[in-house]
């Protein structure tokens, strides 16, 4: 693989652009890998490539159904946080974070890693109390967080109104070392390692079922035929449910939509992510200038990739009171994603109840952030087929050991 | 928009009116069960591409529970029943089946 660089862009421009090389190769699957990755989006890339990077395991396939990237790495907000309130989110996504700062030089691919800085409004008093608690937390795990005044607020985000009359700005979480990263960067940087390295990645094939006995997984069978292998790893978001009923156990996950939208593009006017959870309402800019924003998420089963409208219009008029000036603002955009929202909001990854099966899922509407991390810590996990320090906590049987991870009730929403 | 008719009112709610409740037909186990069944319970869910049977509540209506039958990849709804019944109609599940020849039927 050719490097990019300074000198390939102006190499390049006296060739006329002709020496630039495919990303990655389009591959067609082999009889056998040692490991096969369901899922091309960014959790199941980073998985092989720290499986390659840091374990020296790289006969390795990556199936995807659609296209590498086009799941819900492709359509979410790219907000990078890790001010989490337990201990293993703050760990994990933390890690994430920090892998983050250097992930355009480790992968030579500009992920365009932009930490503006997040805040999270706090616009009740139990809001300020809870954002103080993990203000606190946060100092503990060596994650750096301040809860920040009104005034300072206004000095950051100039465009916000404080004093809304439903939802008055009290005080925020802010996280500078927060922001966003470019997502299609994300998995195609990744795509690209991963490639380099004589992994397979291997789009529009569809994995249809798992086959096993007496509880060990020998192979796949997709629309390209059978493929076998020898370690499996579920990354599959939304359709966790589905790959698990192939392979016969079930989730405590739930799949629905989550949507997001963007207006037109303006001057820049606002150089950080703004979150509002009381309201369930978050905006940034994008490098385009186009206002990013979110909501929450539906509440019943869906796995159509559409959303309810009403949702829509419930975030963009809550974010309307804190940000007047966006009131005038055409949106061009709406889209949604199938999320994977397990019972505390926290995710897994781990083993399953087959012998050399793994899974990576349950990051619902907040797992971008932790792409590098969890990709780390799977490739960990399926390399020596025991949990890392990373994943211990997220195992598939905190569920039958009531041993939550409850950021449900600590940050109301995730993202 | 979401539209599903209240068999108790008959009203054709939309998605607005009604909030969503889950999965339907789940057994309900006690403290009295093994941790297989109690953890099922609690936590497996079918989560099914297709057809699934699921609880809604009329809340700004009659405020009452009720079922629904509806495709999770179409967002077709085949049809709606009393929450007092513990296996979908069987007039619902031939509709159902003469619509989804691969649907696999309704299991407890
Ligand atoms: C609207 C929206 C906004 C969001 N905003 C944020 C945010 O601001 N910050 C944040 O941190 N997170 C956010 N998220 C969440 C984040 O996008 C996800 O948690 C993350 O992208 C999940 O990555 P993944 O690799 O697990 O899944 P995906 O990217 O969905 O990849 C899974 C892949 O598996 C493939 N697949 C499924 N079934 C099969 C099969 N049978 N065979 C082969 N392949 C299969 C799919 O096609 C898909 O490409 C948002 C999500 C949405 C939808
Ligand atoms: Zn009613």
């Amino acid at each position: 693989m050719k490097r990019y660089s300074a000198f390939a862009i102006a190499r390049e421009a006296l060739r006329h652009h002709t020496g630039w090389q495919r990303a990655w190769r389009s591959a067609q699957p082999k009889k056998a890998y040692d490991v096969i990755i369901v899922g091309a989006g960014g959790h199941g890339l980073a998985t092989a490539y720290y499986l390659g990077k840091n374990h020296g395991i790289r006969n390795v396939a990556i199936i995807e159904k659609g296209w590498l990237g086009g799941g819900n790495t492709g359509r979410n907000t790219t907000i990078i946080r890790s001010n989490y309130l337990q201990d293993e989110s703050a760990a994990i996504y933390e890690k994430a974070r920090s892998l983050y700062e250097t992930l355009s030089q480790d992968l030579n691919y500009n992920i365009m890693f932009s930490p503006r800085g997040v805040l999270m409004l706090a616009q009740t008093e139990h809001e300020i109390r809870g954002y103080r608690r993990t203000e606190h937390a946060n100092r503990l795990q060596g994650v750096e967080t301040r809860f920040i005044s009104p005034a300072e607020v206004k000095k950051i985000v100039p465009i916000i109104e404080l004093s809304g009359p439903r939802y008055p700005v009290l005080g925020a979480l802010w996280q500078p070392r927060g922001g966003t990263a470019r997502h299609d960067a994300v998995a195609w940087g990744y795509a690209r390692a991963c490639s380099d390295m004589g992994m397979d990645i291997i789009q529009q094939c569809e994995v249809t079922g798992i086959s096993q006995k007496n509880g060990v997984v020998s192979g796949v069978s997709t629309t390209k035929g059978d493929i076998a292998c020898n370690k499996l790893g579920l990354v599959v978001a939304g359709h966790s449910g589905v790959l698990a009923d192939m392979a016969g156990f079930r989730l405590p996950i739930e799949s629905v939509a989550l949507q997001a939208l963007v207006s037109e593009p303006i001057k820049p006017c606002m150089d950080v992510v703004v979150m509002a959870n009381t309201v369930h309402g978050y905006m940034s800019q994008s490098d385009k200038g186009e206002m990013v924003i979110g909501g929450g998420a539906d509440g019943f089963n869906n796995y159509t990739q559409r959303g309810s409208f009403h949702h829509i219009e419930e975030t963009v008029r809550a974010l309307i009171e804190t940000f007047p000036m966006i009131s005038r603002l055409k949106m061009l955009r709406q889209w949604g994603g199938i999320v994977d929202m397990t019972g505390d909001r926290s995710p897994i990854i781990g083993k399953t109840p087959l012998n050399n099966c793994f899974i990576n899922c349950g990051w619902g509407t907040g797992g971008f952030k932790a792409i590098p991390g969890s990709g780390w810590s799977m490739a960990a996990t399926m390399a020596t087929g025991e949990p890392d320090s990373l994943a211990a906590g997220f195992g598939l049987e905190r569920f039958r050991e009531g041993r939550f991870i409850d950021e449900s009730v600590a940050a109301g929403v995730a993202h | 928009m979401l539209i599903l008719t209240c068999p108790y009112c008959g009203i054709d709610a939309d998605e607005t009116d009604l909030a969503p409740g889950g999965e339907a037909h789940v057994t309900r186990h006690g403290a009295d069960a093994s941790d297989d069944d109690f953890e099922a319970y609690l936590f497996h869910k079918r989560n099914p591409r297709g057809v699934h049977f699921e609880r809604w509540r009329h809340v700004y209506g009659c405020g009452k529970w009720f079922h629904a039958a509806r495709d999770t990849m179409t967002l077709e709804v085949f049809g709606t029943y009393p929450a007092q019944t513990l296996v979908p109609p069987k007039t619902l599940q031939t509709k159902i089946k003469k619509k989804r020849p691969d649907w696999k039927g309704f299991k407890k």
